[in-house]
């Protein structure tokens, strides 16, 4: 119910119009990855999915953001299927990517921006390695670059409304990841693969 | 016959025409082979598309009323104006005020058609509109590209709010002797202005030889033009029964519109051009293109109402 208030304001607003450029949409399990410049492209990007699939697709949010009211937690959980992940971890001992790991071991796609936190510029930043743990753990799992695009525009870092314009969500061509490329590499050229589309 | 009676036998005569070139696409669409014959019959399907959509709004402001026609020529500048926006390269320094145009502008440029107040709403988006706006944008310190900035923005306002606004305020003319009937003038409008894009697109590739604006709009020739114009015009006197016009009135006003919608066509298109685009719905597969089925209505609404306002209410 919620999910579909906030899927129908976001297309009214900004469209999330989806142009599947590298691969269609359909039911393989997916990690998909993408730049990060405003609260509004989570959902955009969820938007852009088509509903059969959006079902078995969680967005990964960051727990001190998320959970920091009721209402953000509520809006987080039952609008856009979240699963959390602590960004600043006390306990050291314990795995941060295991709520993702749980996700996909299940057999649902996750919904990944991997900068961790909101850049400023249309390219994306260095990625954390958190897609590349998964990757590994994971290789089965089809890694599918996105960027999404003016929603630096749409609500720049530090505004509190947005402003509607028209994004379009890109979907890439799928990668895996090579068995002897390093962590830096693999994670550059993931990088690169959503850069490219802007 | 009333003008309620009028206006009915019209709609069901436009519905039934629109059926049938509905059947017509949809006939053509199944049939075609090469590559070009598929976008021209597309471009057929969507202009026969955005007529279903006006006669929607023609419906809804016959059988709803005022209100209704206005919140629907509200979100229609929302979508031109978002689709204008998006094309338009702003800074985050903007975003003040694109959203005061957005969520203020709109809302009470069609507040001002409702509650009946002629002095402001003509001047609410050309004077208070443009003084403010870039006051907004000044106040964050950020010079690079000022004026152009703080001009494409009030150009969007001007072509999706302002000049279409112009429409549905043809609702609120108070013409002697033609009392409840204002509708009948919005369909006058989107009649003529429809009517002449299409006959001249059938009149270019027909009879086109002479490209007008080769490099603005290719499309455009002097044959389909003057053919497609002089069509429209016959059409619109012809239709003088239905508005307060005698013939030859209807005659001039006619030529006006078509005239008016021959310019929007051209003016709009090398606005997009300038933004590196050949279609205003070109980011949007299947969704857009509002402002390339409105440029003629944008240019042609204003003047329509104000020859009307000022000859006859």
């Amino acid at each position: 119910m919620i999910s579909t208030v906030l899927i129908s304001v976001v297309r009214f607003l900004v469209g999330a119009y989806p142009r599947w450029q590298g691969c269609q949409p359909a039911a393989t399990q997916r990690i998909y990855f993408a730049n990060h410049t405003s609260h509004v492209d989570t959902l955009a990007l969820f938007s852009a999915i088509p509903d059969e699939f959006r079902r078995t697709t969680r967005v990964v949010a960051a727990r001190d953001y998320w959970c920091g009211s009721p209402v953000k937690q509520y809006v987080a959980e039952k609008g856009f299927n979240a699963v959390f992940i602590d960004r600043k971890r006390e306990d050291k001992t314990c795995d941060p990517l295991l709520p993702l790991c749980e996700v996909l071991a299940k057999g649902e796609s996750l919904i990944i921006f991997p900068e961790g936190t909101r850049g400023q510029d249309d390219k994306p930043g260095p990625f954390k390695g958190g897609l590349f743990h998964l990757a590994s753990r994971f290789p089965k799992v089809e890694l599918v670059p996105v960027y999404l695009d003016n929603l630096n525009r749409i609500m720049p870092k530090g505004t509190k409304f947005p402003v509607p314009l028209i994004c379009t969500v890109h979907f890439g061509e799928p990668m895996q990841r090579d068995d002897d490329e390093t962590k830096e590499q693999f994670l550059e050229r993931a990088r690169q693969a959503v850069e490219k589309m802007a | 016959m009333s003008a309620d009676q009028n206006f009915q036998m019209l709609l069901s005569g436009v519905v039934g025409l629109l059926i049938v070139a509905s059947l017509i696409g949809w006939i053509l669409g199944k049939r075609v082979k090469t590559d070009e014959t598929r976008s021209v019959v597309a471009n057929l399907q969507a202009r026969v598309n955005s007529w279903w959509l006006m006669v929607a709004f023609l419906a809804a402001a016959f059988w709803l009323g005022q209100v209704t026609t206005l919140v629907l020529f509200g979100f229609l500048s929302f979508a031109a104006l978002r689709e204008f926006i998006t094309l338009t390269p702003t800074k985050p320094s903007d975003h003040t005020a694109l959203f005061v145009a957005f969520f203020i502008i709109i809302p009470s440029q069609y507040l001002l058609i409702g509650i009946d107040w002629y002095g402001l709403f003509s001047i609410f988006i050309p004077v208070y509109a443009f003084l403010c706006l870039p006051v907004l944008t000044a106040r964050t310190e950020v010079v690079d590209q000022f004026l152009e900035r703080v001009a494409k923005i009030q150009w969007g306002v001007m072509i999706a709010v302002f000049c279409i606004s112009h429409a549905p305020a043809l609702l609120m003319l108070d013409i002697p002797g033609y009392e409840n009937q204002n509708f009948l003038l919005l369909f006058f409008l989107l009649l003529v202005v429809q009517m002449s894009d299409v006959l001249q697109y059938v009149c270019g590739k027909l009879f086109g030889k002479t490209k007008i604006a080769p490099v603005v709009s290719p499309s455009k020739t002097v044959e389909g033009f003057v053919g497609g114009g002089l069509l429209a015009t016959l059409l619109g006197t012809c239709m003088y029964w239905i508005t307060p016009f005698n013939p030859w009135q209807a005659t001039l006003i006619s030529l006006a519109i078509v005239l008016m919608g021959f310019f929007g066509g051209l003016t709009l298109s090398a606005v997009k051009r300038s933004l590196g685009a050949k279609d205003w719905g070109v980011m949007i597969q299947g969704h857009g293109g509002v402002l390339d089925r409105m440029d003629s209505v944008c240019f042609a609404a204003p003047i329509f109402f104000h020859i009307t306002r000022y000859f006859f209410a």
